[in-house]
């Protein structure tokens, strides 16, 4: 079983999303990663770059897939984590300390689900 | 007719019988009747030694000249021998590309090699298995440089007009723009490329030795460039590094080219080696298939294809390029090629090429009407003006069994290599005196 | 095993080139490197072993059975590779005069009128270096087809969902953005969904027939007229020649423009990669776009030609022409006679194969295949844990080369067999026997086929660790 944090929240394609000092923190969740195997590689925005909500800004790459990263919210990227990209596996590791981005500006955001209604979309889909 | 199917007439019988079936006819049911067709309009077969005449008689229709001072793109080296032998090992030319790491590690091994080889030569960081030809090199190396705020290319006038061609083919259908900057003197004209530096622009092509043999000045192009945030591309000839100095120590950031020189015969054309290096920042952006070192699980080394998920296969429509199939095997050729010259042998092609040039342009420029076009210092290829029309003299010399420079605007594009020793040259020089009445 | 580099012994290398006979030519120090590339210094006998060494880890068609699915593994005649070596093909420069090529030529004529017969096309260019150049080369035609006639709207290129990647990644280089279509559930272009995708936007379609499923479109004119009738052409990805070559032509079936694979269907052999060759046909109506120069023939002999339109060059010279030549001798080989009969033994070794398995593998479609077979692994992998990678890995440890794994992505747990016509019916005997024995080893014990191949030079590889940090060259500083 995937976990899932309370306190935070999720879009149905597996980001995690939350308020952070005035900005939006986003990253994947323990489901997606279990989903997405070994990460080998993260491709982040720049900082400065506009993010959409429903839009992919960054992908994860596996050995031999490669997966999306949708916004939850329209903004601008204010910092991105550039850990990630020397070490992709502590998104495999630890999915909640993990941030992707964090957005700022933000002036539209996806309707987000919480961590019960998440754990219903995670569960019909490991169906 | 010839054929390669083993199964006997009476065995497919008893192959058809199993699946409880008549006729071969019956496996293509499932082909709507519109489509079928009963013969095809083909000559019938023929049996090994016919196709062997036929095929000789079609290469005795070609004319090999044994006095070559043709280049412009493609060259003739001398070959040593075990470059064929080893590259004739029918386990390396019928190996399919080496996904299944764990029969292929020969292939993959040689890949590796050859990686490394063409980071040494091209002072780069990252190269990868190979591309089609230098040409799509230099076009997939425009691509790598386009970003979400810079796009476009400027491209000397001074590269060779295939690349040049190519670059362009492949930039009109993405959108790419490609800015042609002037040469003056057989080199870039570096106050035009000032010009047309900006802010926006992705990236520069430079080939040097360029089109007409002439050595640019490389760095400077790569300074003003850099001084813009604009990458480097550099086209260079394989042969040349083992003596001139790398793309990498004039500050390029990728470095592409024709690998052909490289161990590979002149063969029409093709195959050939798109070869293409990087700085280690541009590593994600390179195209083609990337071999990689790793363990297996019991701690061995041992090597894969890797960074796979940037190719089309995965990434599909999101692919940064659609190239599949590459030239590995004439990567390999490459490879033993530079292992079996070694850094010794490399220069000594480098320089008995340069030599052999310098000579003949020496003899050249001293013959009425032969003058060199270009004052400036040349790797093994320069331009000549001509006396007469350039391909009634090519067509003289071909009379006496030498393929002559190839004719450009007026003058000759003239080419040694190692094996245009001092009794060619002076033969040619004798020879054109005498068709030239001098 | 060790690398060149470290074989290498500093002052060791073989005697090639005699001593400069001419005066060096002096560079400024300016254009000098400052080392020396840091090649192998070996003598020719280590250099030789290396290589042997290299040889025995490698799998070649003559290693045994290569069933690897959509790549056509077929024999390559010894004697094609005998006939691109003759120095009058290889040691022709690309830039003599025409009348010192026409040999040249007339291998570049005579292979375009097979070939077009072959495909039922009109015209030919031999310029692309592989399938997805050839891809590529066709979609620039179908753009420029549009373009000349003033229609830029044209923007879409429809691509089944079971294509080869290259197919999308190709159309998308060509400057158009891809439509996906769904199969239907025998496999099939989805009619209501390709009715339904086209429109005043499509510029065309790519389709692979018989598709990566192994399967011939029964419905393949009407899918080509559904497209013309929106006004998009139609391009054939010819991968899967093999199946049909002698007795459908693409050029019948409604397609417009076609890449035919030489290293595929034509028995030139693969290289561990490439060299591969892609050559482009096209109908009539679109011969004035193709790339420059093509061949021509006339009173005098053969010439070079510049088509009207041309795209433009796609490579350089005239394409990978050692390959042509290993295809044309091959093709006369086989002759009227012998292509058709290639490809009923192409289809009839895979029926064959397929039959001694689908016993016990799951086929992924029911009924016959044309020359290869999708079999899904996926309820194996629920039952026994053992999945598609663990069954292909175990075949490696019998001397096969696996099937295509996990393509095409509509099918779970894929294996794509293809044999080709050139195995013989004991070789297919045993291969069954093999893959079933496999199988027997997944159901007995699942877990037991994660740790295959055993018998290999390697165990499986830490593609993680490779890809997470790239070791892409070997560091001379330890």
């Amino acid at each position: 079983m995937s976990e899932i944090l309370k306190e935070l929240k999720y879009t149905p394609s597996h980001e995690w999303v939350k308020e952070e000092d005035g900005l939006t923190v986003v990253g994947l969740s323990d489901f997606a990663q279990n989903a997405l195997g070994d990460i080998v590689f993260i491709n982040l925005p720049e900082e400065g770059s506009e993010v959409t909500a429903g839009e992919a800004f960054a992908d994860v790459e596996s050995v031999k897939a490669v997966s999306d990263v949708f916004s939850p919210v329209t903004g601008v990227v204010a910092a991105v984590n550039e850990e990630l990209l020397d070490n992709p596996a502590l998104v495999n590791e630890a999915p909640y300390e993990s941030w992707l981005i964090k957005v700022s500006d933000v002036s539209e955001t996806r309707e987000l689900l919480d961590a019960d209604a998440y754990g219903e979309v995670c569960a019909a889909e490991e169906d | 007719m010839g054929s390669y199917v083993p199964a006997t007439s009476a065995e497919q019988q008893a192959m058809l019988s199993a699946l409880g079936l008549e006729s071969v006819e019956q496996l293509f049911d499932c082909v709507p009747p519109e489509v079928r067709i009963s013969e095809l309009n083909l000559p019938a077969g023929l049996s090994e030694m016919e196709v062997s005449r036929a095929v000789g008689k079609m290469a005795a229709a070609n004319r090999r000249f044994d006095s070559c001072f043709r280049g412009a793109g493609a060259y003739r080296h001398y070959i040593p021998s075990i470059v064929k032998t080893v590259t004739s090992k029918e386990e390396f030319v019928t190996a399919y590309t080496p996904y299944q790491a764990e029969i292929s590690q020969g292939v993959l091994q040689s890949i590796f090699e050859y990686q490394t080889q063409m980071c040494e030569l091209t002072g780069m960081d990252v190269s990868n298995a190979s591309v089609y030809d230098g040409a799509t090199a230099a076009a997939e190396a425009v691509f790598m440089c386009e970003e979400r705020r810079r796009s476009g290319v400027l491209v000397a006038e001074t590269a060779d007009p295939q690349v040049r061609e190519v670059i362009s083919t492949y930039c009109a259908s993405r959108g790419v723009s490609v800015t042609t900057l002037p040469q003056r003197g057989g080199a870039l004209d570096l106050d035009k490329l000032a010009e047309a530096l900006t802010e926006q622009t992705a990236s520069v092509y430079l080939q040097s030795p360029n089109y007409y043999g002439v050595l640019e000045d490389a760095a400077a192009v790569a300074e003003m460039a850099h001084a813009k945030g604009v990458k480097v591309i550099m086209g260079v000839n394989p042969i040349s590094l083992g003596l001139l100095k790398t793309p990498a120590e004039y500050g390029a950031d990728i470095a592409v080219g024709e690998g052909q020189p490289l161990g590979l015969p002149l063969g029409f054309g093709g195959p050939y080696l798109g070869f293409m290096t990087c700085r280690q920042a541009l590593m994600r952006r390179l195209p083609g298939r990337i071999v990689g070192q790793t363990t297996d699980s019991a701690g061995k080394r041992c090597f894969v294809l890797t960074l796979q998920a940037r190719e089309q296969h995965i990434r599909r429509e999101k692919a940064s390029s659609n190239i599949c199939s590459n030239e590995a095997l004439c990567a390999m050729t490459a490879s033993v090629y530079l292992a079996a010259m070694g850094p010794q042998g490399l220069r000594r092609a480098a320089e008995g090429s340069a030599a052999h040039a310098h000579y003949l342009a020496e003899k050249l420029n001293a013959l009425p009407g032969f003058a060199l076009r270009y004052r400036k210092p040349f790797f093994h290829e320069f331009v000549t003006e001509c006396p007469t029309e350039p391909t009634v003299l090519c067509a003289a010399l071909a009379e006496r069994g030498i393929l002559g420079g190839l004719p450009l605007d007026g003058g000759l594009l003239w080419c040694c290599t190692e094996l245009n020793d001092r009794g060619q040259i002076d033969e040619l020089v004798e020879v054109l005196k005498e068709v030239c009445a001098l | 095993m060790k690398l060149i580099f470290e074989r290498s012994r500093a002052g060791r290398g073989l005697s090639l080139l005699p001593e400069c006979d001419v005066p060096k030519a002096e560079f400024d120090a300016a254009f000098l490197r400052e080392s020396a590339p840091r090649l192998p210094e070996m003598s020719e006998v280590e250099l030789g072993r290396h290589y042997t060494e290299l040889a025995a880890e490698t799998h070649g068609v003559n290693d045994g059975f290569y069933p690897l699915g959509s790549c056509t593994m077929k024999y390559n005649p010894r004697i094609d590779e005998e006939l691109a070596a003759l120095p009058d093909f290889a040691d022709i420069h690309p830039l003599q005069p025409t009348e010192s090529v026409q040999g040249c030529l007339e291998v570049l004529y005579r292979a375009e009128e097979l070939l077009c017969e072959i495909t039922g096309m009109d015209a030919m260019t031999f310029q692309p270096a592989a399938g997805a150049h050839g891809e590529y080369t066709g979609l620039l035609l179908i753009r420029a087809y549009h373009a000349s006639r003033g229609n830029t709207e044209r923007t879409k290129i429809i691509v089944p969902d079971s294509a080869h990647g290259t197919n999308p990644a190709s159309a998308v280089m060509a400057g158009f953005k891809v439509v996906s279509v769904p199969s239907n559930a025998e496999g099939g272009v989805d009619l209501e969904a390709l009715r339904a995708a086209v429109g005043p936007d499509t510029a065309g379609l790519m389709l692979t027939n018989p598709n990566t499923l192994g399967l011939f479109d029964p419905n393949i004119l009407e899918i080509t007229r559904i497209v013309h009738g929106a006004g998009g052409l139609c391009y054939y990805d010819g991968a899967n020649l093999n199946a049909v070559m002698g007795r459908a032509r693409p050029g019948d079936m409604g397609f417009d423009c076609v890449h035919v694979n030489l290293h595929k269907t034509f028995a030139t052999p693969h290289g561990g990669g490439g060299p591969g060759s892609g050559p482009v046909g096209c109908k009539d109506f679109l011969a004035a776009f193709l790339p420059a120069p093509r061949v021509g023939r006339s009173e005098s002999g053969y010439t070079l030609t510049q088509p009207p339109q041309s795209i433009g060059r796609v490579r350089s010279f005239y394409g990978n022409f050692l390959v042509v030549v290993r295809a044309l001798a091959y093709i006369m080989t086989l002759g009227r006679e012998g292509i058709p009969a290639a490809s009923a033994g192409a289809v009839l070794n895979a029926n064959y194969l397929m039959h001694a398995l689908a016993g016990r593998y799951e086929m992924a479609y029911d009924g016959a295949c044309m020359h290869e077979f999708v079999m899904t692994l996926e309820g194996l992998k629920h039952k026994t844990g053992a999945s598609a990678l663990d069954v292909a890995k175990r075949l490696l440890d019998f001397g096969i080369h696996p099937p295509t794994m996990y393509f095409p992505l509509i099918v779970h747990e894929a294996l794509m067999v293809e044999p080709t016509e050139t195995e013989s019916p004991e070789t297919l005997d045993s291969a069954a026997e093999i893959f079933l024995q496999v199988l027997d080893e997944a159901e007995a014990n699942g877990e037991s086929l994660h740790s295959a191949p055993h018998d290999c030079v390697i165990s499986r590889p830490d593609e993680v660790a490779a890809a997470r940090t790239p070791i892409l060259r070997y560091a001379f500083d330890g």
